[in-house]
């Protein structure tokens, strides 16, 4: 290698840091954290929903899971960013983008807290209506915060593959981490350094999410049964 | 005090109580045994309704329950019927993530709506009668078996209700924490606590009930003083389970005696 090359590898790292952080600050990381606030809301409805006896919830609960998960993060935002202006209706790329991560981390979440509220032994129910709790008090106090800690580990997992699916906001013109690393790239001709770099961003974030869960793990851990 | 009338459950085509009357007088101790798969579980959950009866009667002081097809219940009034009747459990389903003090205190915080001091003061008061004093800041993880299920009794109780139902209290225990449970419930009773026990402690059926119940296929086959039932039961099939069960009983009979007297 030249030190010619070796420079102009220098310089489109250089380049590329200013414009990587700002997509991370300005993008990646608000539309992980929006998406993910807003899924898990949406999730534990989903889950509940699914989980009642009744067919006017767990109806459009599992149709709505079906609809997500049985396509593809990336046809779904087309649909709404490039699809819906053909029938007038024009969403601008950031809520784009927050819509279509929030309803796919509602689907895929509200299995995973399904999934731990049936963990639940079903003496917690009892215990918790022999005391006179109605059913709304029981899930409150009773069981979803035991099936919160059942969740960290598989939500800590979802969160850190959000964070990196956003990266397909990029295709509908928003210059978050990747979107920022393309355009240095296009325009520095070192494609390789520079997606190198935009790699090394995901894999700082992503660790800061691990140790994160590993910490909330702890906590949640104590005084399991 | 607490009269049932009549009481079937069935579960779609199997009947498991099949025409259950039964007296609880107030302050009384009232023993249910019988084999397994004879209703005794299922008749202990319908008097805290978490069973809803399919058919039959039941009254508890203010309370008076009729059951069938047509009979919906209000779910207000089953949650306020189920205050005043205590339920043990026997897997104690003590809450994991709440410690000692706040599961006692759960029921009296968030149904009773009680403020916290004034919950935390009678859940203190209450642990201190089961001989937990000590251990309020601990979870229930942390303790033993009898610990755990003293607990049980404890948040049972905070609620003030008329009558305990205990549903087989020590069976999952090891043998040598059954005589802590055991004294907690005898000294209830001294106390004039009404209470129905699902069990098959023998001696402590001797020594406490003022009824033993001998259930079969969801019927009482036999009914009376403990004196009675044990001694001078007509039916063969409540002699024949009374000699298994006491067969296997005095295996281990020594050790838990030297054990139900000495604990607490």
């Amino acid at each position: 290698m030249t030190n010619e090359r070796l420079q102009h590898m220098l310089d489109a790292a250089q380049q590329s840091i200013g414009p990587i952080l700002h997509g991370t600050l300005l993008y990646t990381i608000p539309i992980s954290l929006i998406s993910f606030a807003i899924g898990l809301v949406l999730a534990v409805l989903v889950a509940l929903a699914n989980l009642s006896d009744y067919s006017l919830f767990n109806k459009p609960a599992r149709f709505f899971v079906w609809i997500i998960r049985g396509t593809p993060i990336l046809v779904q935002m087309f649909i709404v960013f490039y699809g819906l202006p053909n029938i007038g209706v024009v969403v601008e790329p950031f809520p784009t983008a927050i819509l279509i991560f929030s309803l796919n981390e509602a689907a895929y979440n509200s299995e995973i807290l399904r999934a731990a509220i049936l963990s639940i032994p079903k003496g917690q129910w009892r215990a918790g209506e022999s005391i006179g709790m109605s059913y709304a008090q029981v899930l409150r106090r009773i069981i979803l915060p035991q099936a919160a800690r059942v969740s960290v580990p598989p939500l800590g997992n979802a969160f850190i593959g959000l964070f990196k699916s956003t990266s397909l906001v990029t295709l509908i013109t928003i210059a978050d981490l990747f979107g920022a690393a393309k355009l240095v790239a296009a325009s520095t001709f070192e494609p390789m350094t520079v997606y190198v770099i935009a790699a090394l961003f995901y894999l700082f974030f992503c660790s800061l999410l691990s140790l994160g869960q590993t910490q909330l793990e702890k906590k949640f851990g104590k005084h399991a049964m | 005090m607490l009269t049932i009338r009549n009481l079937h459950k069935a579960y779609g085509h199997t009947v498991v109580l099949n025409g259950i009357d039964l007296d609880v007088h107030r302050g009384t101790t009232t023993i249910i045994i019988g084999p397994s798969g004879s209703g005794k579980s299922t008749l202990l959950n319908c008097m805290n309704l978490l069973e809803v009866p399919s058919e039959g009667s039941l009254q508890l002081g203010a309370y008076t329950f009729q059951f069938g097809p047509q009979q919906l219940l209000d779910a207000k009034t089953v949650r306020a019927f189920r205050q005043k009747t205590g339920m043990v459990f026997q897997g104690h389903h003590l809450f994991p993530h709440m410690s000692v003090l706040e599961n006692v205190m759960e029921g009296l915080v968030i149904v009773r709506k009680q403020n916290k001091a004034d919950a935390r003061k009678k859940a203190e008061h209450l642990l201190e009668k089961v001989g937990l004093r000590r251990f309020v800041d601990k979870y229930p993880d942390q303790l033993s078996g009898g610990q755990q299920q003293r607990v049980g009794i404890a948040r049972a109780l905070a609620l003030d209700p008329d009558i305990l139902l205990y549903d087989e209290p020590t069976s999952a225990l090891d043998p040598e924490l059954v005589g802590e449970v055991l004294n907690v419930m005898k000294e209830l009773a001294g106390e004039g606590m009404t209470q129905v026990v699902v069990t098959h402690e023998m001696h402590f059926a001797r020594e406490v009930a003022d009824q033993v119940i001998f259930l079969d296929q969801g019927r009482i086959l036999e009914r009376g003083t403990p004196a009675h039932v044990f001694a001078q039961s007509r039916s063969e099939r409540v002699r024949q389970f009374l000699s298994r069960i006491s067969h296997a009983w005095r295996e281990d009979n020594a050790e838990r005696r030297a054990n139900a007297h000495s604990v607490i």
